[in-house]
């Protein structure tokens, strides 16, 4: 957990200058196509916009070292510059640091939750195997869910079932 | 900025890498080299296991798994390949067998599901120790592949150690087949840890692997221990890996993936 405490405070670096704004704005609409009800600033995947003249720069993380999310997420954003007058746009993969799910925004998480994702939960390490927390059941709210598969759908997502509901459910895993 | 400083800032990686100003040195690119294959290696081994799990979610599991890996060799042939103006694809595609440098480990045939959970116990521990160091690599695209693969890969030694446990501790037959399992990788474990020629002269840069070993062989001798099994009493394979020498059964599997790129230079979909 130390790693991440050391990258809190880049959490969502929002340009303040007003050109680099607009554009970081127009690149923080675009969706993961695999949870479109997150946007890539919601997930912590959009990092930071860089204008010098008529070029500009948006630098994205990938969330997981093979996660093939990220081509679709780039010709996104070279689109939706491109349609507001942005032709010079040289979007680039940065991996460090690495991205980690503390830069999901609190508008993300609630998006997630109420999409019918678990949002992500701080895992205790150190034991024999490491226990996840209780992750409460997105659709009823009950705390009395069991893991099912520790890998999902998406490097992002473990599948888990409501013991109460009997509903499975995603759940995006602490990473 | 000067140069230093901007690779450091932005750590670029896989597609992006290629395009950026990252040039890898010649020797460390050498590095890299065999540090990808392994990776690309045991990420198709995994492939392999996809509909044929012994259930749904394994199918799933040791495909993730195997896709982290990927992106793993992605960066690191693509960072190798900065040296030589060659990308991932050259890499990975159009080398033969004994131009892979990977450790014999993770060419080994997958065998049953406790063999590759064997393979998949003592790789995932070893990947741990490896990015761990490497994320402290001056070099800073080594470090940032080496830090982001750090969470990755120790997200599979859970995996790992759950199913070791479970076979080891679960019926004479699910033990006999782990025990089994194990024996069977055990002569492969001795190679990861010998002095790589590679990372000769690249101090603070590569890892030398010899300074990995105690670490793995106290936390893989407790896993085993828990899971109620023995570590085997093998003599250790020949190796050379590094050096291209592999198993017939490498050539196979290198032709099956690399047979739609060469029948198709440049096919894309």
């Amino acid at each position: 957990m130390s790693a991440k405490s050391a990258t809190e405070t880049i959490a969502r670096p929002r340009p303040i200058a007003e050109n680099e704004r607009a554009i970081w704005d127009l690149a923080a609409t675009v969706v993961d196509p695999e949870v479109p009800v997150l946007t890539i600033e919601d997930l912590g995947v959009l990092r930071r916009v860089a204008v010098d003249g008529d070029h500009v720069r948006v630098e994205i993380t990938p969330t997981y070292s093979g996660c093939p999310a990220v081509d679709a997420i780039r010709d996104d954003i070279v689109g939706v510059l491109g349609a507001a007058g942005y032709s010079d746009v040289d979007v680039r993969q940065v991996l460090a640091p690495a991205w980690t799910t503390d830069w999901m925004s609190e508008a993300g998480r609630t998006k997630l939750e109420e999409y019918g994702i678990a949002a992500p939960v701080p895992r205790e390490t150190g034991g024999t195997i490491n226990l996840g927390l209780g992750i409460r059941c997105p659709h009823c709210g009950s705390m009395h869910t069991r893991e099912l598969s520790r890998f999902g759908s998406t490097s992002c997502k473990a599948l888990y079932v409501c013991q109460r509901c009997q509903e499975p459910f995603d759940y995006f895993k602490d990473h | 900025m000067n140069h230093s400083n901007h690779v450091a800032s932005t750590a670029i990686t896989a597609e992006s890498i290629a395009d950026s100003s990252v040039v890898a040195p010649e020797k460390t690119a050498q590095y890299a080299l065999g540090l990808g294959d392994d990776a690309l290696v045991l990420a198709h081994r995994l492939g392999e296991w996809i509909a044929n799990a012994p259930e749904l979610e394994e199918d799933v599991a040791l495909g993730n798994i195997g896709l982290d890996l990927l992106g793993h060799a992605r960066s690191l042939l693509t960072y190798a390949g900065t040296a030589w103006d060659k990308s991932e694809d050259d890499l990975a595609y159009f080398r033969d067998e004994d131009e892979f440098r990977s450790h014999q480990l993770f060419e080994q045939v997958n065998g049953d599901f406790a063999a590759t959970i064997a393979r998949q116990l003592i790789a995932s521990l070893y990947f741990v120790g490896l990015y761990r160091a490497l994320s402290a690599s001056t070099d800073a695209t080594l470090s940032a592949i080496a830090a982001k693969a750090l969470k990755e890969v120790d997200y599979h030694v859970d995996h790992s150690v759950q199913w070791t446990r479970r076979l080891g501790l679960g019926t004479d037959y699910s033990h006999e087949r782990m025990q089994e399992g194990l024996l069977t990788m055990w002569p492969f474990v001795d190679e990861l840890f010998r002095e790589d020629r590679y990372a000769d002269g690249l101090a603070g840069i590569a890892v030398d692997p010899r300074t990995l070993r105690a670490a793995f062989e106290s936390e893989i001798a407790r896993i085993v221990a828990d899971a109620g099994l023995e570590l085997p009493t093998v003599p250790p394979a020949r190796g050379g890996g590094r050096s291209g020498v592999h198993a017939e059964a490498f050539g196979t599997m290198l032709a099956e993936m690399q047979v739609l790129a060469r029948a198709h230079p440049g096919a894309t979909w």
